[in-house]
């Protein structure tokens, strides 16, 4: 039995869809290509089959979904894993808080900064940098007319240079995104004992 | 490394293809720019847009840039909706005042638009079912996941990069 989770965890859930998945032996070779499905690769989530109902959107976002995250140079990719905690957390995106809190974690061998985030939300006690990144990253998510200037100033005042901005801006803006798949088409779920 | 692009969309509403810092840390990541206009494309005149027009997406895309006051993104998706000659049925759901007029399809189309675009942590699975029952098939309701989904990110970087520019 499964039970849908509301609570932030760093333990990864797994993920229920509300729609139907694509299956696998009915996909077009487009649709085969946009999964990077291969005789050495035919494991798929469901996440992904759902996303493939719409395969030119998919075949577009997974690049740009890892050129944001992995690509060399700029803010880090610890940074870059809190920028997505932030917009997870305003979004109420369990999955993806789950997932990205728990990267975050093991790139940083850091447990307390994640414990504070699910803790205290906005409050958290972070140090600097961490927290004006936390912040810009919420408050983006929440509505764009939310991040100011000043916020801004925060980052620069907390050593980020304009080529991390611009990566922090680009980690939490496609949080934006993909929150918006993964807490409307599915729920994270837990099996019950 | 691929060419920085001024006249993609964010650098374009953001005023940020001019020289300067914006424009140089734009330039470092010119690959992710440009899969950012793919994606608008992908989302807004996919090549098969299935049960969403593309004037539908146009005339959502306008709405979802109104509910976040931004009026020149607006114009932007106006001036799409235009060339994708829609009719008025169609053309009033860029009006965030407009909610169907009694079409039930629409009108699924526009609450659950109005709801992921602005309070994505408040939906459950009854919008979902809700969607369904207005007899969006599954398929459709991806796609319309992915265009509100793409707008919020699209709109958020061209808030980021004004920010930047403001303050650089």
């Amino acid at each position: 039995m499964n039970t849908i989770l509301h609570e932030f965890t760093t333990k990864i859930p797994g993920w229920r869809p509300r729609v139907q998945p694509i299956k696998l032996d009915e996909a077009t070779p487009e649709q085969l290509d946009a999964l990077k499905v291969t005789p050495s690769n035919t494991k798929v989530s469901d996440y992904v089959l759902v996303l493939a109902n719409d395969v030119e959107t998919l075949k577009v976002r997974t690049p740009l979904f890892n050129a944001i995250m992995y690509n060399r140079g700029g803010m880090g990719r610890a940074e870059r894993e809190l920028s997505a905690v932030g917009a997870s957390v305003v979004n109420r995106c369990v999955y993806c808080a789950a997932v990205h809190a728990s990267r975050y974690n093991q790139l940083t061998k850091d447990e307390e900064a994640m414990q504070r985030i699910f803790a205290d939300g906005e409050d958290a006690a972070l140090d600097e940098r961490q927290k004006a990144i936390f912040l810009f990253a919420a408050k983006l998510s929440k509505a764009p007319s939310e991040a100011t200037e000043e916020d801004m100033q925060a980052l620069r005042a907390a050593g980020l240079k304009d080529d991390e901005i611009l990566d922090l801006i680009l980690s939490a803006s496609l949080f934006g995104w993909a929150n918006r798949l993964m807490h409307t088409l599915g729920d994270p779920v837990v099996e019950e004992q | 490394m691929s060419e920085l692009s001024p006249n993609d969309i964010v650098i374009a509403q953001a005023n940020a293809a001019q020289s300067g810092p914006v424009r140089d840390a734009l330039t470092g990541r010119a690959d992710i720019m440009a899969m950012t206009q793919a994606t608008h494309d992908a989302a807004l005149k996919p090549g098969d847009p299935g049960g969403l027009s593309h004037g539908e997406r146009a005339a959502l895309a306008a709405r979802v840039a109104r509910l976040n006051a931004d009026n020149k993104l607006a114009a932007h998706y106006m001036a799409l909706l235009e060339e994708t000659g829609a009719g008025d049925d169609i053309s009033a759901m860029a009006d965030p005042a407009h909610k169907g007029n009694g079409n039930t399809r629409q009108a699924a189309l526009l609450t659950y638009t109005d709801l992921v675009s602005t309070h994505p942590r408040d939906t459950t699975p009854e919008d979902i079912e809700a969607l369904k029952s207005a007899g969006v098939s599954d398929a459709d309701i991806v796609r319309l996941s992915e265009l509100n989904a793409f707008l919020a990110y699209q709109i958020r970087v061209i808030a980021g990069l004004k920010l930047m520019k403001a303050t650089a």
